[in-house]
């Protein structure tokens, strides 16, 4: 084997500039896959963090039936008291959730005396919020005093809001909300800050204490429209949704279907499909990275088997097995693909050390808030697309390969 | 004992429309361990019955006989054991692969054909090249040799495996006088240190006049027979 690859170095070698410029081909091409996986995967990173970490959590909890009437924060689909105390003792008792936000959410109508308007708000309990969703703080703009969230009597409003109808931090607004009834109640808040947006489902929404929601929807018990949830194991995440869905599942509503419903993150950000198509161009990538390798290695494979029909002849000649001629050209493919993989990935490699290093920034979310991509690959991604390169280019030697080991030796040796 | 008997063989070949006769019924005996030379105009047959006896192509009738193995019905892979195993090839463009060097173009045969081991082909690799004196050029490549040197190093490759019968098509053609000389009488040598039967073809008469059985062939036809006494018995 060692002795074919040899003579397979050899012969590329032979033909320095065809073979330089083939491998030149080729390594870009590994290149760019290691590059745009490292630096698609990065981002994607970076943005499902921002989004999970800001707004939704990794998974959220509902009543049955909640998420279909999502947009019109349906005050009938509540979680009952009873039924968050029970789920509150799942989700304390699994360790691998490290926090959760009961939330209440709803519409209101929101007045400055001057203005009116309205607004999706969600009620939390401000050191769970934190906690479910860390990054939250670092939306809050002018805030009336920093490092605190809200207090009771106290709102954050989105700020495509505050800055529409002028409002300040410290002004006093009027929020004016009918419960699940139909009576309308009012109350006024101060604002002790502005949100920033971002993109999806709750990126617009404002925030107020949680009691404060509870008593201006005028609930006698505490009813939550959705548990936000954060896990140990982000990578694991299914599996714990699939874990608290089988742990929730004897809790049933009077028609003996389960009362709660889970999703995560990726069902509830319209994101997910960005992280999809993010994966579907890495694929593409890695397809024109098969094309590149296809066509270049069949081409310069069939170059050197139609420039060396005479030398086919005397191997064959001399008792070389067809075989054996076979395994002599598909080594000169394997090994240039081998070379080029190998180059393409120390430098692809070498080009995120170097993106780490400089700082690749991207702005993400109508405030176009800056993120510092950490591109980096997994060791098995080198390796895959290694071997995607061996692979195509074991392939595309085959054919010219194959018509090296038919060549009759006779014909071959007449061949000038 | 006759390492190669042709009996009625022919070989035709189309061209086009046309069928034609390379080999018409010639019947032949090539005595072990001699140095036979087929003789002959060109397209009198010579390199068709060279091609034949190598097992690089069939006979299209009769029976040829090489090494006590008939030709007949080998598959590739089985003709290409068999050269491998039986036979060494000497050619007019010496045909030396030009990314090895020469130590390593007589070595060729035993590594990727014999499959022997580096180790065990170096005594025999180092004794054919100094016996056609060419150990002094062992690290050489090919394009860095003389016609006569690249010759010998081609002899060399062709007598390594220790093959019964060594074939030569035209193996002076592209050397000088003096040169081919000395080629042919490096081949007799090696006939007479090995044992090996060596056949070749000419139709230069300074090389036919070293040959000790000489078949003339003209046409396609063997038209006539030469041989030191004893050598062919027909």
């Amino acid at each position: 084997m060692m002795d074919i690859l040899g003579l397979a170095f050899k012969n590329l070698l032979r033909y320095k500039r065809r073979s330089l410029l083939t491998g030149l081909l080729i390594t870009v091409g590994v290149v760019a896959v290691i590059v745009f996986v490292g630096l698609s995967g990065a981002f994607k990173e970076a943005i499902v963090g921002q989004i999970t970490d800001a707004v939704l959590s990794h998974l959220q909890v509902h009543r049955r039936g909640y998420m279909a009437s999502i947009d019109n924060l349906p005050l009938d689909r509540m979680i009952p008291a009873a039924a968050y105390k029970r789920l509150e003792g799942v989700l304390q008792a699994n360790p691998a959730v490290t926090a959760y936000s009961p939330r209440i959410k709803f519409a209101a109508m929101l007045s400055n005396y001057a203005q009116t308007t309205n607004v999706r708000l969600n009620g939390i309990d401000p050191a769970k919020e934190t906690a479910a969703v860390p990054l939250l703080p670092s939306r809050v703009r002018h805030a009336a005093e920093p490092g605190r969230l809200l207090q009771p009597g106290e709102v954050l409003l989105p700020e495509v809001l505050t800055r529409g109808m002028e409002i300040k931090t410290g002004d006093t607004i009027v929020l004016v909300a009918n419960n699940k009834d139909g009576s309308v109640n009012g109350m006024t808040f101060t604002v002790a800050g502005e949100v920033e947006s971002l993109m999806g489902p709750g990126g617009r929404d404002g925030y107020l204490h949680i009691d404060d929601a509870a008593a201006l929807l005028r609930m006698e018990t505490m009813e939550i429209s959705e548990v936000a949830v954060r896990v140990k194991d982000f990578d694991g995440l299914q599996a714990i949704a699939d874990g608290l869905e089988a742990a929730l599942a004897d809790m049933k509503t009077p028609r003996d279907t389960p009362l709660f419903e889970l999703h995560t993150w990726e069902a509830l950000s319209p994101f997910y499909n960005v992280v999809r198509m993010i994966d579907l161009m890495a694929l593409g990538i890695q397809v024109i990275l098969i094309a590149l390798v296809l066509i270049s290695v069949l081409n310069v494979m069939m170059m050197s088997v139609y420039e060396r029909v005479r030398e086919i002849g005397t191997l064959a000649a001399m008792g070389t097995s067809p075989g054996r001629i076979l395994s002599l050209f598909v080594a000169e493919g394997f090994s240039l693909g081998l070379v080029s993989a190998l180059v393409g990935s120390a430098l692809g490699m070498g080009a995120l050390y170097v993106c780490n290093l400089v700082g690749v920034q991207v702005a993400f979310g109508r405030a176009g808030q800056l993120f510092t991509l950490l591109p980096r690959i997994a060791f098995g991604e080198v390796v895959l697309t290694c071997l995607i390169v061996l692979a195509v280019s074991v392939l595309a030697s085959l054919q010219p390969a194959a018509k090296a080991a038919r060549l009759e030796p006779v014909e071959a040796l007449r061949h000038v | 004992m006759d390492i190669v008997v042709f009996d009625n063989v022919t070989k035709a070949y189309r061209s086009g429309e046309v069928t034609v006769d390379a080999l018409r019924d010639v019947t032949l005996r090539i005595p072990e361990k001699s140095f036979t030379a087929l003789v002959g105009p060109s397209g009198s047959g010579k390199t068709t019955a060279l091609n034949l006896i190598g097992c690089l192509d069939q006979p299209t009738r009769g029976t040829l006989t090489v090494a006590g193995q008939a030709m007949a019905g080998m598959s590739r892979r089985q003709g290409a054991a068999f050269r491998g195993a039986h036979l060494g090839f000497v050619f007019q463009d010496f045909s030396l692969l030009p990314v090895l060097s020469v130590y390593e173009n007589v070595e060729y045969p035993l590594r990727m054909i014999r499959r022997m081991s580096k180790k065990a082909c170096r005594p025999e690799v180092t004794r054919l090249l100094a016996s056609v004196g060419m150990e002094d050029q062992a690290d050489k490549y090919p394009a860095q040799l003389s016609g006569g040197q690249k010759q010998r190093t081609a002899v060399a490759r062709a007598l390594v495996g220790q093959p019964a019968l060594v074939l030569a098509d035209e193996p002076t053609a592209n050397l000088d006088g003096q040169t081919a000389q000395k080629v042919i009488a490096l081949m007799k040598r090696m006939r007479d240190e090995f044992g090996t039967t060596f056949v070749f073809s000419t139709h230069d008469p300074r090389i036919m006049e070293q040959a000790e059985v000489l078949f003339h062939l003209e046409d396609g036809r063997l038209v006539d027979t030469q041989a030191a006494p004893g050598e062919v018995d027909r």
